[in-house]
């Protein structure tokens, strides 16, 4: 861990409603979880976690909703499912992550910053080409990201071997307006209310591609 | 292959945006493989983009509504089974439609009934989701409905001599539940389809491992630490090449293999093939319509050490791999 632990104040700090939520969002029993560390053991982004997975399950059982969610390591997962395929309580450990991250975008947390920025960047392209187009995602996240000739050298082996398109390869009918319909029905039509009730919806959104837009402040992690 | 079936097996074919730039030639090599051990495949009409990591990271029904697009898209022309290469893809679809056949739930604690993901599904999609359409790995098809047997009866140019390390990728068979394919832990369809084709397959133990997937871009430095984890068990296996099935495992470990030299201090040169090129070098396809010029790390010279390790008089220990070293 890199952050230098604190005392817990569990009466302070503790939601009991956090352990119910994350069951409820990702529909696993997370009591089911007795800490056996296979989750972290299995892990390759372990070293890059500031809090372990195994931890991050614990913290969840426990109901310290800030530190859940305020995590890097939640942004750092890729979803490679090893640790789902390998919890002996089949609990899938990865959704439970997946999870975590939707409740800390919604709160406004984003401690890995171009994580986030990789991700609406993504997904911007996808709303407005249908899909993805790879050098467009790859200059905007080289401007937003303050990292703009990271991945410079990489532009002329790809060019030499036509790999590298600079005109988007959009759908050829219909499906770009009904993928950018997809995108505006769940920015602003407040979709899956009883799930998300507690999001409340804004129209404000611009590249951030979550629901309701940008969030204020992390006003959710004291309820 | 036995008597030519009546009827080929057809499949509806979902490219997957990496596969129109990045990897065009793993969609060109599919192609043609596909077509050349009697696969029918008719492109998904219109396709659009499955969503893959980023829009699961975001949201679950944003992300089912992307990828039941495309499953609908199938069925509109009247298929079931869509086939891609490319594993996020398959998972996007796959988890789509695992979840579109959920019930409503009744939530513990309210004793409300939620809207069952479906519902969520079509208010994104605003018309009715996908009822059957299922997706497949191309790999899966090749393995189970051509079949290893009539692959290698249909190999001409065996690739005798080539050590090959077989990459999975973290998707392809995981989790278990979802993909259903294989082993999760020690996957084989890979290693049997390559020794059908007459190359000799190391003993990798690092199948499934992940290379750092799409960190490439926001998370450079630990892309390059796994990845260099790969290369270098690879090497000390003794493989010419690893084979790969997924374009963003390919793009990591080739197109990325400067930036993950310079992280590791190495100089790997090992090419990084998908398996369909390799595949379609045995079945005697020719080499554009597998998009060879488009790997970075050339192939050639493995092949040709490969053309003369197999023409050496054979020894006690000769063609096999070498001993595996011990993992750093």
């Amino acid at each position: 861990m890199q952050t230098p632990p604190r005392p817990v104040d569990l009466a302070d700090d503790r939601d009991p409603a956090f352990q119910a939520e994350v069951a409820r969002r990702s529909g696993q029993a997370l009591a089911s979880c007795y800490q056996c560390g296979n989750c972290t053991a299995g892990c390759v982004f372990t070293p890059d976690y500031d809090i372990p997975v195994h931890q991050v399950m614990r913290l969840v059982q426990v109901g310290l909703r800030k530190r859940a969610l305020a995590c890097r390591a939640i942004w750092l997962c890729a979803t490679c499912q090893a640790c789902t395929t390998r919890c002996p309580n089949n609990i899938d450990v990865a959704k439970v992550m997946d999870v975590l991250r939707h409740m800390a975008r919604l709160a406004g947390h984003a401690p890995e910053p171009n994580v986030k920025t990789f991700t609406d960047s993504f997904l911007s392209s996808v709303a407005k080409h249908g899909r993805v187009f790879e050098a467009g995602l790859a200059a905007v996240f080289a401007l937003k990201s303050g990292k703009p000739l990271q991945d410079a050298s990489l532009g002329l082996p790809m060019l030499t071997r036509g790999k590298l398109s600079l005109t988007p390869h959009e759908p050829e009918g219909n499906g770009k307006a009904e993928v950018a319909a997809i995108f505006s029905r769940f920015r602003f039509a407040g979709q899956g209310a009883s799930r998300c009730a507690d999001q409340g919806v804004s129209r404000n959104s611009h590249d951030d591609v979550q629901r309701g837009g940008k969030p204020s402040g992390k006003t959710e992690d004291k309820r | 292959m036995s008597a030519p079936a009546a009827t080929p097996p057809t499949f509806a074919y979902y490219p997957g945006c990496s596969q129109t730039g990045t990897a065009a030639e793993y969609d060109r090599s599919s192609r043609a493989c596909c077509a050349a051990l009697g696969v029918r495949l008719v492109d998904v009409p219109d396709w659009t983009c499955c969503g893959s990591t980023p829009a699961h990271t975001v949201d679950h029904v944003l992300a089912g509504a992307l990828a039941a697009r495309n499953l609908l898209q199938a069925e509109l022309i009247g298929h079931d089974r869509v086939t891609t290469p490319c594993p996020s893809c398959l998972a996007a679809l796959r988890t789509a439609s695992h979840h579109l056949a959920e019930p409503e739930a009744e939530d513990s604690e309210t004793g409300l009934r939620a809207p069952s993901f479906r519902t969520e599904v079509e208010r994104l999609l605003d018309r009715p989701a996908p009822l059957r359409a299922d997706a497949v790995s191309v790999l899966q098809v090749l393995v189970e409905d051509v079949g290893v047997e009539a692959i290698a009866a249909a190999v001409k140019a065996p690739l005798a001599g080539l050590r090959v390390a077989p990459y999975y990728g973290c998707i392809m068979n995981r989790p278990p539940g979802l993909m259903a394919f294989d082993d999760p832990e020690n996957p084989t369809a890979l290693d049997r389809l390559l020794a059908a084709c007459g190359a000799t397959v190391v003993d990798y133990p690092f199948k499934t491992e992940c290379c750092g997937a799409a960190f490439g871009m926001p998370r450079l430095d630990i892309m390059q630490r796994l990845s260099a984890r790969l290369l270098g068990m690879a090497a000390d296996c003794g493989a010419d090449a690893i084979v790969v099935a997924c374009p963003l495992c390919q793009m990591n470990l080739d197109l990325r293999r400067s930036q993950v030299n310079a992280c590791a201090g190495k100089n790997h040169a090992m090419p990084v093939p998908y398996f369909t090129q390799l595949l379609g070098l045995a079945l005697g396809l020719p080499e554009d319509a597998l998009g060879l010029d488009k790997l970075v790390v050339p192939l050639a010279p493995a092949l040709e050490a490969a053309k003369a390790r197999a023409a050496e008089p054979k020894n006690a220990n000769g063609g096999g791999p070498k001993e595996n070293a011990p993992c750093a």
